[in-house]
């Protein structure tokens, strides 16, 4: 395992390399000078020229991003033009709120699709098989932000059942938290819910049509036993990339769905940021997002080889 | 029998005395008649959509919006852009099917004209993604080496950002306007369309017709656009249609969050955005063009599913 993980670490190199010359490509192409927007429009030309040295914006380029690489290794991914804090704080400030969201509806999202999809594929092409398949396409098809908003006004606005926007915190009002994800996490698990149920119910088929799967049956195992002994297990690889992915894009904010609910999280963040022109901020989030998919696909490729055994992390299956 | 292989005479000739005509050609290169419209060409694969009711549907409501898109002036009963503050923020009734807005200006023509921007953004983003990404694909997969690996590494790393965190770092890169936005969401997708397009060139170019053009003499770019290309699109088709529907989504996404269409130009996504304001007070604001973008996509996903099923009979 640890040999594994050295070698997975060691692919994400040439990864990050490209990742992070994307990301200094992009705050480099953002109209406006970083200095002028850090000290105002009214700031002498000998300030700004005093700041852009300080920054290292007058040094050539691939001097900037190599001081910008080694800042973010040791931490500093630099500062806010609206308020000059570090960035990097802001950000850990905004990750627990979107990590409870993202926990929120991901345990939605599986309690929904896991069964659905399993009862899609071994009710194949009946009713239930085509009302459920229906109802995943409805869900992939409905933008999250147009139902967070009908959500919003029927059971916040009409029905006052739920409060309508804001999150507290955890430690401070437990249920007020609770009742608050609810809305927030409805829309983002019922979305994802969608995606994993079409994976797996897809994943199933090709399993149950498996010579395994048969010669389970003509033992006369029962259908339960089949399906979660033997074909679950075997059709929840693919289901696990897709997990994973989930997990990741949920963990880099799930932005429209946090500016709507006005929840305090990373998603939040990179829509004020944009709102203000604050690129720094902005660039710190796509980052932070970037390296959280890398880490969660490292988890992912290792989770295999435990739900897997015949996979082997070096070198596929056996 | 792949297309390409209609022009080549030399490789119509049947090589077993029971030979004759294509299924020959295909018995005696055992990979050919893998392709799905191998034997029998797109009319065939157009019946089978067809049979499909459902993806059919999904097609026709598509082709309708597409119409009232690119027909909207004679088909909207109102200008989407002239405010009647005298009608401002009206219900809906028989003069206004969908109601008015905060400055009185019909919603069902906004409705309308806010299609144009959605299916123009779904449709060329993705056939900008597809003009990227498929030569990218095209190249790596079947050059291999150094360059194969530059461009997977790159893929790799726009494939590790959250679509729509990727798509907003570019789109504010960019600014805001409807144009740049498709680039935005071009640039999301691409990656996408060079992956399956590497992944299909590296399983045609095993095949025995492929091996047979080599020996003929055909260059490598003849191998490559009269071969490889016609003989790799079916999963592009596929991919195509499903990344339309996401498109229109982040279109709508981007309107929404003031990076895509800018008014008075009316969008789903900004009508969204403005109506969140007068939710109470005016709930049709925010159905109606949440409503359009859903059964926009809908229909494109039914038919995308349709065009899968044809392709993978392992996915009914």
């Amino acid at each position: 395992m640890l040999r594994f993980l050295i070698h997975r670490v060691l692919q994400m190199i040439p990864v990050l390399f490209f990742v992070s010359v994307i990301i200094f490509v992009l705050i480099n192409l953002v109209p406006g000078d970083a200095a002028r927007l850090f000290l105002g429009e009214e700031a002498s030309p000998e300030a700004l020229a005093a700041l852009r040295h300080q920054l290292g914006l007058d040094r050539p380029l691939y001097v900037q991003y190599l001081r910008w690489v080694g800042g973010m290794l040791h931490g500093d991914f630099g500062h806010s033009f609206k308020d000059n804090r570090p960035v990097l704080p802001t950000l850990l400030e905004k990750v627990p709120a979107t990590g409870e969201l993202t926990a929120a509806a991901l345990v939605i999202a599986w309690t929904i699709a896991i069964p659905a999809g399993v009862f899609a594929a071994w009710r194949r092409r009946t009713t239930g098989d085509y009302l459920a398949s229906a109802l995943a396409l409805l869900g992939l098809s409905v933008p999250s932000f147009w139902s967070g908003i009908m959500l919003i006004y029927l059971l916040a606005v009409h029905l006052r059942w739920l409060p309508a926007s804001g999150l507290t915190p955890f430690a401070q009002d437990a249920v007020g938290n609770l009742r608050a994800l609810i809305m927030p996490a409805t829309v983002l698990g019922v979305a994802q819910a969608a995606v994993v149920m079409r994976q797996l119910r897809s994943s199933m088929l090709e399993v149950l049509s498996a010579d395994f799967v048969r010669t389970a049956n003509a033992k006369g195992l029962a259908d339960r036993a089949v399906l979660t002994r033997h074909a679950l297990r075997n059709a929840v690889i693919p289901v696990i990339t897709v997990m994973g992915i989930q997990m990741g894009t949920l963990l880099g904010g799930a932005v429209i769905t946090e500016a709507i609910f006005a929840i305090p999280g990373l998603g939040r963040l990179a829509v004020d940021s944009i709102y203000s022109r604050d690129y720094q901020v902005l660039e710190g989030v796509v980052m932070f997002s970037a390296l959280a998919i890398l880490m969660i696909n490292l988890f992912v490729d290792a989770v295999y080889s435990l739900v897997d055994p015949r996979i082997h992390l070096a070198g596929g299956r056996s | 029998m792949p297309l390409s292989l209609r022009r080549e005479p030399e490789l119509r000739r049947p090589l077993s005395a029971h030979a004759g005509g294509v299924d020959a050609t295909a018995g005696a290169l055992p990979g050919l008649g893998r392709f799905p419209g191998a034997r029998r060409g797109l009319p065939h694969l157009l019946r089978r959509f067809a049979r499909n009711r459902l993806a059919f549907s999904g097609l026709i409501v598509f082709t309708i919006a597409i119409f009232a898109a690119v027909c909207a002036p004679w088909v909207a009963p109102a200008s989407p852009i002239k405010a009647d503050f005298a009608a401002s923020l009206r219900a809906p009734d028989l003069r206004h099917l969908m109601g008015t807005d905060e400055l009185g200006r019909d919603v069902l023509s906004r409705v309308i004209f806010g299609a144009r921007g959605s299916l123009e953004a779904g449709l060329i983003s993705v056939g900008l993604a597809i003009a990227a990404g498929m030569p990218a694909g095209l190249a790596a997969g079947f050059y291999r080496g150094r360059l194969d690996d530059v461009l997977m590494r790159l893929t790799d790393a726009l494939l590790s950002f959250p679509p729509l965190i990727l798509a907003l770092g570019v789109a504010a890169v960019l600014g805001p306007g409807l144009g740049k936005a498709m680039i935005a969401i071009a640039v999301v997708y691409a990656p996408y369309f060079m992956r399956i397009m590497r992944a299909q060139v590296l399983s045609e170019r095993e095949r025995e017709y492929v091996d047979a053009a080599r020996a003929m003499g055909a260059e490598d770019r003849r191998i490559i656009w009269r071969h490889l290309l016609p003989n790799s699109l079916a999963p592009i088709v596929v991919q195509g249609t499903v990344t339309v529907a996401q498109a229109i989504i982040m279109e709508a996404i981007l309107s929404f969050l003031g990076l895509g269409t800018q008014p008075p130009t009316p969008s789903w996504g900004s009508m969204l955005n403005a109506a969140q304001q007068y939710l109470t007070q005016a709930p049709w604001l925010s159905f109606w063009p949440g409503a359009a973008i859903a059964v926009t996509v809908f229909a494109v996903n039914v038919a995308g599913d349709g065009l899968r099923e044809i392709w993978d009979p392992r996915t009914r």
